[in-house]
């Protein structure tokens, strides 16, 4: 593969990546995203790049599109159909509340009450048939529901995952009635036990399966106009892609794509750097984002959820969003606390600098009054704002209650911000089984670089890495990311009762499935790579563990003592007496592209000579010791295998990094920040 | 402040003292077996002060109904600890010391720094069986403590970090499913360790007494915040009461009288007119009773965070002579589960009156406890299924209740129905919405949940413990309320209901008999007249009520194609109108 491009579509930006390898060459264009239809900033960047279409060998492409619409309910009007008696399942959920504490709030079922109809049939727990599928009446039903404007069908039986046959009956009778092809079948998208979440997220992906299909229609019509005849491949949230022939039947893959092409990014470029082992940090506006790598493989979840009442249980990168980023408000509670977050300026007003109108200090304000950004970004902003008024705001908001001057205030704000990120970054470790302190911290996006060398002192983990491109780190990801297909069928059976040839069937039948899925979409591949794991519990338990499994034939002994192995790394406890559960096999079927370098990415052309040559000039910035006169580097500029220590800040097009003067920095031979954290300074 | 803190040191050890609890938390729901507490989430740990067992701090994911008992509990054991050493834990389940029910049991475990006790560590678990009567422990009709399971005094589980094989051989020996409840063990004090490793931290790197003074200014700070919400509470009493259908074994209701005096930054609760003492298993012992009022107010003021602090304000009388103050041998297995929800109601009722715009008309308030244990002729093995539902919330100012919500004082999920039917011998015919249910109002309560279970091979005893059967959860401001719980069985073509309505025990069913239980629906919020007849016209649209519902409840007409007939709506209201 010698031409490609990445293109990831964010909320502000659409940002995008040519990399052309036997020029050795990158372009990289970012243009502000056109949320009405994304497609024309998709063509904007490829027009700032002068990417001529005709010569391209792929295209990958992030879209929100379709997150976008769950979150702002611009979704199709879908109907339902069910086993009799359980219509309301999706809007009753599991019995929970929006929060622990307080008792307001609550959601919309994405299917309103009146479009969900019950049909006569009923499967049990073994798959066998208590009452037959009354065909007369599922027809009835489907016409109800199209003549009532329905664009899209979803069709969720009980216990379909143990025996499909009757929601694939239902299907085709549908077929016959539906005036179009979107018809979503449960168990094709979730062949899981519970039937809550297994039936959101076919009504996820009935509900926007059809503004998938428009948009995708749309884009695709716009590229070939400008000569474009290769393969569009689209992001999932499984960090994996799919061509865009087939993206729309499983739209619901689609969703929270944009984390994942972050984590699929850092997985590459850690791994590249000699760090397989990563944290993830994009730090946002109003949230941000932590992954987990293990040796280069991103943690991967079927638990996640986009907002209260919306569980999008299909395999997804672990991406866990903390609600702090740089426009996270600083506040004196009622018992006379500095707070910073969770409330956040937005967008709109934004932190006072911003010059839109806010008043309220924000962790980026705070910055700026500490010299940690460049005051003469100011410039840069809609309305300038002085220094002067930012340090004054925080000096009266934060400074008078606390009795402390606007760079106490400022410090304050910084040190609380921090610290409370630093917690949430660990619990999110702690979650998934992981010490902090094992793995590297990934620093992108407009603020995770700036706060990076801070965070990782805080917690005790010893090396940052900054990607020599943070800007894109998602349009990386699309480059980077293979064809990815994943299955998940449930077993859910102990270990003494299980045969072992049922475990080989049904991963046999995700590898066919995975293939037969790959052809169809007819993406070139190099070659297919299978990735089995088990997910296991304790009889008795309800957490699950993942265990790797080496291929489609398992020993029940060797599968035994593997789960055994991982309980044991996780908890430190042995348990020989009780049986463990096998409840679920899972298959990622990944299809290989052809490798791609990030070499080009370090831009050694720019480079100056020596560190000192890369010296843009100096600024007063403060550190916990106080404020430090710090060198300001141009990064562009800094020499590949460059070491220096801190305090420096570095900066760039699109982030400002800033090195800690206890903490040492290196380029590494493609371009990255390798920052060490000593020992003595970590918390 | 004793010494000057300055304000960030403060901040950063507040959230690491929380993060010190958080992460106990995490740790114990990882590991434990009971799905009361990995799914549940039916356990809570804390740092609690080791004079007096005040809390400190307490994990954000822990259970409610935990935030105030557990202070009680913990300064028990400090009273009664003697020749501690570290590595000392005790182990307490006894409900008159500081707990609610026999199956919370708690673990207290001194922890040391440079030698000396710097705090206590603390958790609770809600252990699946402590022996009794009935598998679980929620004993129906239990009349004496007794009967509801094996009751420990605070004892040395381990001593000097070495386990007392004796005692557990004398707790496994008195509880069922004893091989998985040494799992739960093990996470339980697993889970202390934790905290002991992750505090150390804390003290290495700011110091003892840095982290002292910030506990007591931490404590200042939390009552100050508190005061200053109460005091946006006007002045003046607010009185409600509430009801216990039953005991459950006297079929006559308990009264909760609840008179809530506001003065100045303080609230003074009185429950003393409440009923006596009670026969069956809802009475309340008194920390329950307390962490009930701690509970609703941290419902009613969720951002103030919780220490010892917080509760300084809140003043409430002993209620001797009630059943909401029981002493031993009253049975109290319904007081953590049910009660607490009902003292919780009853607070809501009385403040709704002062702050309307920040309260709610009352929640189901019921856990919905459901037992069926039977036999298994497919796997040939006994079993037991519990079930616990939710029911509807109620309105607010700003938008109709939630519909099947936990009850008020947990936090957990449901188990799902094809999970149910996997490992039980049982069918649903239906689980859905149950429609009328939500309490009519300008802003209506939320729905509860009909479910049908079908017994589909061999004998089994059902019983269950909820409430809200006789009287639905109440309506504010001319809110209605909420639907009630119903339960009917079905056998050989006859229907029995429960004679106490909501609770009974031991009824035997068989192979297609019919068990069928609806939820409580949310109370109303405002006058059900003033509801946006658009809004009735689309709840009549999606099923909610009916059309007749609509005009009775509702004041609304509704025309052939269900849109809002206006002229007719405007006759109806009219009559409602000139009433005012």
């Amino acid at each position: 593969m010698t031409r490609v491009v990445g293109c990831d579509v964010g909320g502000t930006f659409t940002d995008l990546i040519l990399l052309d390898e036997a020029a050795g060459e990158v372009r990289i264009a970012k243009v502000p995203t056109t949320v009405e239809n994304q497609a024309f900033g998709v063509m904007a960047a490829i027009g700032q790049v002068n990417g001529r279409l005709d010569r391209l060998d792929a295209l990958v492409h992030g879209t929100t599109t379709t997150t976008n619409a769950l979150l702002e309910k611009k979704i199709s009007r879908c109907g339902l159909i069910t086993t009799r008696g359980f219509r309301d399942v999706i809007e009753l959920g599991r019995r929970t509340r929006p929060n622990a504490y307080g008792l307001l709030g609550g959601f919309e079922p994405l299917v309103p009450r009146e479009l969900r109809l019950e049909v006569d049939e009923r499967m049990d727990a073994a798959g066998e048939v208590v009452r037959p599928l009354d065909e007369a009446g599922m027809r009835a039903a489907a016409e109800v529901l199209a003549a009532a404007g329905c664009e899209s069908l979803v069709i969720h039986f009980l216990h379909a995952y143990a025996n499909p046959a009757h929601e694939r009956r239902a299907a085709e009778i549908a077929a016959e009635v539906w005036p179009n092809r979107h018809v979503t079948i449960g168990s094709e998208i979730i062949s899981e036990y519970r039937e809550y979440e297994r039936g959101v997220a076919a009504a996820v992906n009935a509900a926007i399966q059809p503004v998938l299909d428009r948009y995708i229609s749309r884009l695709t019509d716009e590229l070939s106009a400008h000569g474009y005849g290769r393969d569009l491949l689209v992001m999932q949230g499984n960090g994996g892609t799919v061509s865009s022939r087939i993206v729309a039947e499983h739209a619901i893959n689609t969703v929270m794509s944009g984390p994942a092409s972050g984590v699929m990014a850092a997985a590459f470029t850690g791994a590249r750097s000699g760090f397989p082992d990563v944290i993830t940090y994009d730090m946002g506006g109003t949230s941000s984002d932590v992954g987990l790598i293990r040796d280069g493989i991103p943690a991967t979840s079927a638990e996640l959820q986009l907002e209260y009442g919306m569980p999008i249980h299909v395999p997804m990168v672990d991406v866990h969003s903390i609600g702090a980023g740089g426009g996270s408000l600083a506040v004196i509670d009622d018992a006379g606390l500095l707070r910073v977050g969770p409330q956040s300026a937005g967008a709109m007003p934004g932190p006072i600098c911003y010059g839109r109108g806010g008043t309220q200090p924000t962790i980026t304000d705070a910055n700026l009054a500490l010299g940690r950004l460049n005051p003469a970004a100011l410039l840069s902003v809609d309305n300038p704002i002085s220094l002067g008024h930012v340090r004054d705001r925080i000096a009266t908001v934060v400074g008078e209650p606390l009795g402390l001057d606007a760079d106490g205030a400022a410090a304050a704000i910084l040190q609380i911000g921090n610290n409370r990120m630093a917690g949430a970054i660990r619990m999110v470790s702690l979650a998934r089984g992981h010490d902090p302190r094992d793995f590297a911290l990934f620093a992108f996006g407009g603020a995770g670089p700036l706060h990076a060398v801070a965070l990782a002192a805080e917690l005790a983990i010893p090396t940052v890495l900054i990607p020599a491109r943070p800007g894109i780190t998602n349009a990386i990801g699309c480059v980077v990311a293979d064809v990815r297909h994943d299955y998940v069928n449930s077993v859910n059976k102990p270990l003494d009762q299980l045969d072992m040839a049922d475990v080989r069937a049904v991963l046999e039948a995700q590898i066919a499935e995975g293939r037969a899925t790959i052809e169809r979409e007819g993406v070139a591949v190099e070659e297919l790579v299978l990735v089995h794991r088990a997910e296991m519990q304790f009889q008795g338990q309800s957490h699950m563990l993942h265990v790797p499994l080496p291929g489609v034939d398992v020993g029940k002994a060797a599968l035994r003592r593997a789960f055994e192995e991982v309980y044991f790394n996780r908890f430190s406890l042995e348990l020989k007496e009780i049986q463990p559960v096998l409840v679920s096999l899972q298959t990622a079927v990944i299809g290989r592209r052809g490798a791609v370098s990030l070499a080009s990415l370090a831009d050694a052309g720019a480079r100056a000579g020596s560190v000192a040559a890369a010296r843009t000039g100096e600024r007063r910035v403060w550190f916990a010791a106080g404020w430090r006169e710090t060198p300001v580097y141009d990064r562009a500029k800094l020499p590949l295998g460059a070491e220096f220590a801190g305090p420096a800040v570095i900066e760039q097009l699109d982030t400002t990094i800033v090195i800690e003067p206890e903490a040492t920095a290196r380029v590494d031979d493609v371009g990255n920040l390798v920052v060490a954290v000593p020992p003595a300074y970590r918390g | 402040m004793s010494r000057d803190i300055d304000p960030v040191t403060l901040a950063v050890i507040q959230n690491g003292l929380q993060q010190v609890c958080n992460e106990m938390d995490l740790a114990f729901q990882r590991s434990a077996f009971s799905p009361v507490i990995a799914e549940a989430m039916d356990r809570s740990d804390g740092i609690y002060h080791r004079d007096d067992g005040a809390l400190i701090a307490q994990g954000e994911m822990g259970l409610p109904i935990f935030v105030g008992t557990m202070q009680y509990s913990t300064r028990t054991v400090i009273e009664r600890a003697t020749n501690l050493a570290p590595g000392d834990l005790y182990i307490v389940n006894d409900p008159y010391l500081g707990g609610t029910h026999l199956m919370d049991v708690r673990m207290a475990k001194p922890f040391y720094y440079s030698g000396e006790i710097f705090c206590w560590l603390s958790n609770t678990g809600h252990w699946r069986d402590t022996g009794g009567a009935v598998p679980g422990g929620f004993s129906a009709n239990a009349t004496e403590v007794e009967q509801e399971g094996l009751r420990l005094p605070p004892v040395k589980l381990y001593k000097a970090d070495v386990l007392d094989e004796e005692i557990l051989a004398i707790i496994m020996s008195n509880i069922r499913i004893a091989d998985q409840t040494i799992g739960d063990i093990k996470a339980q004090v697993a889970a202390l360790s934790v905290g002991e490793k992750r505090l150390t931290a804390l003290l290495d790197r700011y110091g003892a007494r840095m982290v002292e003074d910030c506990i007591g200014e931490m404590r200042t700070r939390a009552a100050q915040q508190m005061r200053a919400k109460i005091a946006t509470i006007p002045d003046g009493r607010y009185e409600s009461v509430a009801w216990v259908d039953s005991d459950g074994v006297v079929d006559a209701p308990l009264k909760i009288d609840m008179k809530i005096r506001k003065e100045g930054t303080e609230l003074y609760f009185d429950l003393s007119g409440s009923s006596p003492p009670c026969k069956g298993p809802m009475n309340s012992v008194i920390a329950s009773t307390r962490s009930s009022i701690y509970l609703a107010m941290k419902h009613i003021f969720p951002e103030v965070p919780i220490n010892a602090g917080t509760y300084e304000p809140l003043h409430i009388a002993d209620p001797e002579g009630t059943f909401l103050y029981a002493r031993y041998p009253r049975p109290v297995s319904g007081c953590a589960a049910e009660v607490s929800q009902r003292i919780a109601e009853a607070v809501f009722a009385a403040l709704v009156q002062a702050v309307p715009d920040i309260l709610f008309a009352a929640p189901a308030g019921t856990s919905g406890n459901f037992a069926l244990g039977g036999h298994d002729p497919g796997t040939d093995k006994p079993y037991v299924m519990y079930l616990f539902t939710g029911g509807g919330y109620g309105g607010a100012r700003d938008g109709d209740g939630l519909s099947n919500g936990c009850s008020t004082i947990g936090i957990s999920t449901m188990q799902p129905v094809e999970v149910l039917e996997q490992r039980y011998p049982v069918l649903f015919e239906r689980f859905a919405l149950s429609e009328g249910s939500g309490g009519p109002g300008r802003q209506r309560g939320g729905f509860g949940v009909d479910y049908t279970i079908r017994i589909r091979d061999g004998w089994a005893r059902a019983s269950m413990v909820m409430d809200h059967g006789r009287f639905g959860p109440q309506g504010v401001l001319g809110g209605a309320d909420g639907g009630v719980n119903r339960v009917a069985i079905h056998r050989d073509g006859a229907t029995y209901v429960p004679p106490h309505l909501s609770k009974d025990q031991d009824i035997l069913v068989g192979p297609g008999d019919v068990i069928e239980v609806s939820t409580p629906g949310g109370g109303g919020y405002g006058d059900p007249w003033q509801r946006d007849p658009a809004l009735v016209a689309r709840d009549v649209g999606r099923g909610y009520y009916t059309a007749e519902q609509a005009a009775a409840m509702y004041g609304v007409a509704l025309d052939g194609g269900g849109a809002v007939d206006a002229a007719a709506t405007a006759r109806l209201r009219g009559r409602g109108a000139a009433a005012e």
